[in-house]
């Protein structure tokens, strides 16, 4: 196992992903242990009325009867195998029931991150260029106030603004139905989109703002300055790879974020993606559901801090040589 | 022969409009080295800086000329500012590490200031590039050039600097302190690096240090500032030998020497920042020549001599003056008896690297050892592990006849008490959370051996003994002064009554006045007090002015270890020798620069 | 600027200010700011906490029909979708929500720091295993953590409270831990060391005082979000008592209306839109504060 610790980006990236399948198999005993040690699955989905002999039949059904430990391995050995259970509520394999939600969500979020990432490096920028001037005043406010803003009062807002009271010129409410796909419907993205987009530029923003500030501050940009190369040189070879270091952590948090922030967003807009499904499995105690929903959601969050750590790695020459 | 470069005047502000710089005025001639010397706070980087037309952020050049050949770069626009730097002006900064980029490689970064400025295509490129690159004694294969800046060394990494500012053959390079935490094997070849480019290329050069033996090797005249001004300016053997303002001589005295009088006598207080300069001389307040006429006005910078002038009312009176050090300090005749610590086959390591291999040393009572050595020698590890910080050791290390053990945790509360550290970063050895009084207090509280207001007394007599009034107690830390923070950590360390003083680099990071007062208050302390102290230090003749013994670290291992007369006057290892040969001195300096080399034609004004 | 160069600055004489956090938060209201951050959180607090005492109508009253347009019968602020009153209600619905985040936060703070404190210093195995935990509960957002708990439990107060302790926690011990790092590599940690002080007057004597500045900046963050978490359970329909008056439940029992009556839901969106920034801005203010100390002292 010495070779792990030497050097090089391929021993790393193996190391980091081996840290994540730790993570991920600690979240499954986690999620495991919760769904099934907070109260009896079968009463729970059968309520307060079930007669006993209900009661045995659902636990049979669900295995319920075996040790916990088999429990956990038959589950989590049917996850590893892509079998993620029955949906106890809409009686079919978990995987058909996601499969048009968990596209629709990435839509969303792939939308999202399209737009979002650019425009908040821009802004960040920009705003660490022009320090302390108009533009970094009235950007710094507004994504200060943007990220404090919970997530569906900025999306009820859109509606109004744009849906109901002021404005009437997008949809309210997600118009796709079942079996469309969400470009088929484009007006339907609009306000949800703009809302994860609200949600997630003001933290990149800011810490693109915050780690230009820093580097402009820096002594090798100074020096850069000083050896007399033209202005656009200092920003792009100088300032800009050392700054976006810090930033691929914040963005891989925040896409990881959506991936299970978005309940409230759906809620709103009525959309059909994975966070409402999340939502109704959860009032139905739906558990295999759930579960599948939450090892998804954790496995994109160990992936996405994966990509952005090797990224970092990528920018940083000085981390390279000391793995 | 025409300047290479005339400053008239310069002037540099804050952006609120409370002077910094004021009123400075040189001349350099190609080829020349001028030396700029000051300590913190005096304004010679920021004067350094204005030569490029740069001001830092919160400053702003005010006032005056710089001329550079006949073009005066303070009313250049952006455009033209921006071409002049990198290819007429050069700067080489204070710290290579932190000015080279580290995401980009070595090579490219040297490149791109002969593409910003110099015609002609990739391939005259390659051909400077490594022409420069053997200047500076760095290798010219293409494939260094691939490295990245942690790649290298300190000193590889300062040289690629002067790489880069030489590559464009400048007229006037602007030398910020280059050589501040080099090795002084490194030093001395990046200095003559510098004296052989300048000389070759015409080069004319500003050198701004507060390393008066350095600039004193380097520098043909030297400018020395003080509070924003130029107080003296002269020839660098006069300045030092006679100096005609009294800064330069406390100065002077305040530096350690390897040969002459042993004591070193600091300067009182410190330096006033700007906005706080008193309305006359802004040394008056710590001159021990002052008189009332002094603080009536700003006195002007008067000839006192052929290109020698000062700035003080009564230079003609200081001029004669040699500095006399004081008679040197008493020797304490070491108790007779048992080492107070022995330190047997002492074998200590940083993860799987060994770093020390085998240290045997000896204190004795009441006596101060010197442990000296480059970075990477050993000898912080050695002090550490006294002390119990460093836990990775093996061997033994007695107090009196009692074993230690490796981590301070584990050792009886006596043994921790007797044994007291004092770190080397004043910035960073105290809590800023914790008053002074707080601070120094704490080992009487942790040992058991006072509290309340047995306590505070106790506190209060320390501070005093340290020369501070018990006043400061009340004090935070961020309110003090280098020297002041250096004094409050004696003062906790000595509260409990330790046997053993272990100093680790305590005055590197202090001004040279700072260091030589807290050097005579160590030396004090301990005769009053009878301590024994482990003293480390890189300044080899620091040791003289206040060890005994000297024990001499390469690598891990003992080189030389000897009575520190013995052992300065007369080394016999090679590598002694050649630290002692490449330490600057004052005297050596001054004696070259007589001695041989050909005076330069006096510059017209 | 290089540690040399810093070490050689003998902070001649100036008084560079004090970074101690009485004097951090008098100086962080002098940005504009900072004080209107805690003006909106007062305001609303006040709202919150003494609202019920002097509301016009009790909270589930009818008072004129649904979805009425304020005037008349109708009160200030007009009517729900249940005809209750929007103006009581509105009163009525901020302590639950403003309790459980204080509650919940602090407890997670206390959790959080604890854990980053201790991670920090001992820099081991230790350390790695918290980092390993915490991350197992980051892996999940707030919400949807909460989500889950609450629906399986029940959306009882005391389990929202856990719920969201225990996600603050993790983030919040992160935090302390990359505060306390740098701190515990300085040298008066070691002469602590050195004097044999215990670990645990060393972690709280030592090095809880110097993290105290980004430590506040957090707690006014974690609040923040405690809060928006909280609302969108309550607009979710997972409240303690769903009927009850509660911001975020009204927000969605009102969506339905915004086309004719939008009170209903604007209201309590500007009360939560006001309390989130107000935290944000305050939180904000102790930020740059403490950014611009440290400056200043790091300058020459």
């Amino acid at each position: 196992m010495t070779w792990l610790r030497q050097g090089g980006i391929g021993a790393f990236i193996i190391r980091r992903l081996l840290l994540g399948v730790l993570v991920l198999v600690l979240v499954s005993i986690l999620v495991f242990a919760a769904t099934q040690a907070l109260g009896d699955p079968a009463r729970a989905i059968l309520g307060r009325d079930a007669t006993p002999a209900s009661l045995a039949a659902l636990r049979a059904e669900l295995d319920l009867d075996q040790s916990v430990l088999g429990q956990y391995l038959s589950w989590a050995g049917g996850l590893l195998n892509g079998d993620l259970g029955n949906s106890l509520a809409a009686q079919q394999p978990v995987t058909e029931l996601l499969g048009s939600r968990l596209v629709n969500s990435s839509v969303l979020v792939l939308c999202a991150a399209v737009i979002s990432i650019p425009l908040s490096i821009a802004i960040g920028s920009w705003a660490a260029l022009r320090r302390e001037k108009a533009f970094d005043t009235v950007s710094s406010s507004a994504m200060l106030a943007l990220a404090a803003l919970p997530e569906f009062v900025v999306a009820v807002l859109l509606v109004m603004l744009f849906a109901t009271t002021v404005l009437q010129v997008l949809p309210a409410i997600s118009p796709i139905s079942p079996g469309q796909r969400p470009w088929d419907v484009p007006e339907g993205l609009v306000l949800p989109t703009a809302t994860l987009v609200l949600a997630v530029a003001p933290y990149v923003a800011r810490i693109m703002r915050a780690s230009m500030v820093e580097v402009l501050e820096s002594d090798y940009v100074e020096m850069a300055r000083l050896k007399g190369l033209p202005e656009r040189t200092v920003l792009i070879r100088h300032a800009l790879p050392n700054a976006i270091g810090p930033v691929f952590q914040v963005i891989a948090i925040n896409l990881a974020y959506l991936a299970g922030g978005v309940v409230v967003i759906e809620y709103v807009f009525n959309y059909s993606g994975i966070g409402s499904a999340l939502q109704d499995a959860v009032v139905n105690h739906d558990i295999p559901v759930v579960q599948a929903l939450a090892m998804l959601i954790a496995g994109v969050y160990v992936l996405l801090n994966l990509l952005a750590d090797v990224a970092t790695i990528l920018v940083t020459p000085r981390l390279r040589t000391r793995l | 022969m025409p300047a290479a470069v005339s400053v008239r005047n310069l002037q540099i502000e804050t952006t609120s409009g409370v002077p910094v710089v004021m009123d400075v005025s040189f001349q350099i001639a190609p080829g020349e080295v001028l030396g700029v010397v000051g300590e913190s706070g005096s304004g010679k980087t920021t004067v350094g800086l204005a030569l490029l037309g740069h001001a830092r952020r919160g400053l702003r050049i005010a006032g005056g000329e710089v001329l550079v050949g006949d073009q005066d770069i303070l009313m250049l626009d952006v455009e033209h500012l921006r071409r002049l730097r990198g290819s007429t002006v050069s700067y080489v900064p204070q710290d290579p590490a932190s000015s080279l980029n580290p995401a980009l490689r070595i090579g490219i970064q040297l490149r791109e200031v002969l593409q910003a400025h110099a015609g002609g295509g990739g391939r005259d490129h390659d051909e400077r590039i490594a022409e420069t690159m053997r200047e500076v004694a760095l290798s010219d294969d293409p494939t260094y050039l691939r490295r990245y800046p942690h790649e290298l060394s300190g000193g590889q990494q300062q040289r690629v600097g002067l790489a880069m500012a030489f590559a464009n053959r400048p007229r006037l390079i602007v030398l910020d302190e280059p050589t501040t935490g080099l090795d002084v094997t490194t030093q001395a070849t990046v200095l003559s690096t510098v004296r052989e480019l300048a000389a070759a290329h015409n080069v004319a050069a500003l050198y701004v240090s507060h390393d008066l033996a350095v600039v004193a090797a380097l520098a043909r005249r030297v400018a020395v500032m003080y509070a924003g001004r130029v107080v003296e300016f002269g020839f660098a053997e006069e300045l030092f030998e006679s100096s005609a303002h009294p800064y330069t001589q406390r100065l002077v005295g305040a530096i350690p020497r390897l040969t002459g009088g042993r004591s070193l006598l600091g300067i009182p207080g410190h330096a006033p920042s700007p906005g706080r300069r008193p309305p006359g001389c802004a040394f008056a307040p710590r001159c021990t020549m002052h008189i009332p006429e002094c603080d009536a006005q700003i006195p002007p910078l008067s000839p006192v001599g052929p290109e020698h002038s000062a700035r003080c009312i009564r230079a003609v009176e200081v001029m004669p003056q040699t500095q006399a050090r004081a008679g040197d300090p008493v020797d304490v005749a070491p108790a007779a008896g048992s080492a107070v610590l022995t330190l047997e086959n002492v074998v200590a390591r940083y993860g799987k690297v060994e770093v020390l291999h085998s240290i045997n040393l000896q204190l004795e009572h009441h006596e101060c050892l010197a442990v000296v050595g480059e970075s990477g020698s050993g000898k912080t590890t050695t002090a550490r592990s006294i002390a119990g910080l460093h836990r990775d050791w093996t061997g033994s290390i007695r107090l009196g006849d009692k074993e230690l053990e490796t981590s301070a945790r584990s050792r009886s509360t006596e043994s921790r008490r007797q044994i007291q550290y004092i770190f080397q970063n004043p910035y960073g050895s105290l809590n800023p959370r914790k008053t002074v009084g707080e601070t120094v207090g704490q080992p009487l509280a942790v040992f058991g051996i006072a509290k309340g207001r047995e306590a505070d007394h106790r506190v209060g007599l320390m501070l005093e003994q340290v020369s501070l009034s018990a006043a400061y107690a009340r004090r935070y830390p961020d309110q003090l002064s280098g020297g002041e923070r250096q004094r409050v950590a004696i003062a906790r360390a000595l509260i409990s009554s330790p046997s053993i003083l272990v100093c680790d680099e305590v005055t590197s990071a202090l001004d040279v006045s700072v260091q030589a007062a807290i050097v005579e208050l160590l030396g004090q302390l301990q005769r009053d007090l009878g301590l024994s102290m482990v003293f480390v230090t890189h300044n080899l003749p620091l040791v003289r002015s206040i060890a005994q013994k000297v024990v001499v670290l390469s690598e891990g291992s003992i080189v030389e270890y000897g009575e520190t007369a013995q052992v300065l006057a007369d080394p016999q290892q090679p590598y002694t020798q050649q630290l002692i040969a490449h330490t600057p001195s004052l005297e050596t300096a001054t004696a070259e620069a007589r001695v041989g080399e050909q005076r330069r034609p006096v510059i017209e004004r | 600027m290089s540690q040399t160069g810093q070490a050689l600055a003998e902070g001649v004489g100036t008084p560079t200010p004090p970074v101690r956090s009485s004097t951090l938060v008098t100086r962080a209201f002098r940005l504009w700011r900072t004080r209107i951050g805690a003006l909106f959180v007062l305001i609303l607090v006040v709202v919150a906490i003494v609202g019920p005492y002097v509301a016009p109508h009790t909270a589930s009253e009818f008072v004129a029909i649904p979805n009425s347009p304020p005037g008349g019968d109708a009160g200030v602020l007009g009517t729900d979708y249940l005809g209750q009153d929007v103006l009581s209600r509105f009163l009525y619905g901020g302590r639950g929500i403003l309790v459980m985040a204080a509650v919940s936060t602090a407890i997670g703070l206390v959790l959080g720091v604890a854990i980053g404190l201790v991670a920090a210093y001992t820099r081991n195995a230790l350390d790695d295993v918290l980092m390993r935990a915490m991350d197992v509960i980051m892996a999940f957002p707030q919400i949807m953590l909460a989500l889950v708990a609450v629906s399986l439990v029940g959306a009882q107060t005391w389990v929202i409270i856990v719920a969201i302790a225990v996600t603050t926690a993790p983030r919040v011990a992160r935090v302390a831990r990359g505060a306390a790092q740098p701190v515990v590599e300085r040298d008066f940690v070691a002469a602590t060391e050195s004097m044999g002080l215990s670990r645990v007057r060393i972690l709280t004597g030592e090095l809880l005082p110097n993290i105290l500045g980004p430590m506040m900046v957090e707690a006014s963050l974690r609040l923040t979000y405690s809060i928006g978490v909280i609302a969108a359970l309550a607009f979710l329909g997972l409240s303690p008592d769903p009927n009850g008056a509660n911001w975020g439940t009204m927000i969605q029992q009102n969506q339905i209306a915004l086309a004719t009556q939008p009170w209903g839901a604007l209201t309590p969106i500007i009360a939560i839109a006001l309390l989130t920034m107000g935290t944000g801005l305050f939180g904000d203010g102790i930020a740059r504060t403490a950014a611009g100390i440290d400056r200043e002292r790091g300058d020459e």
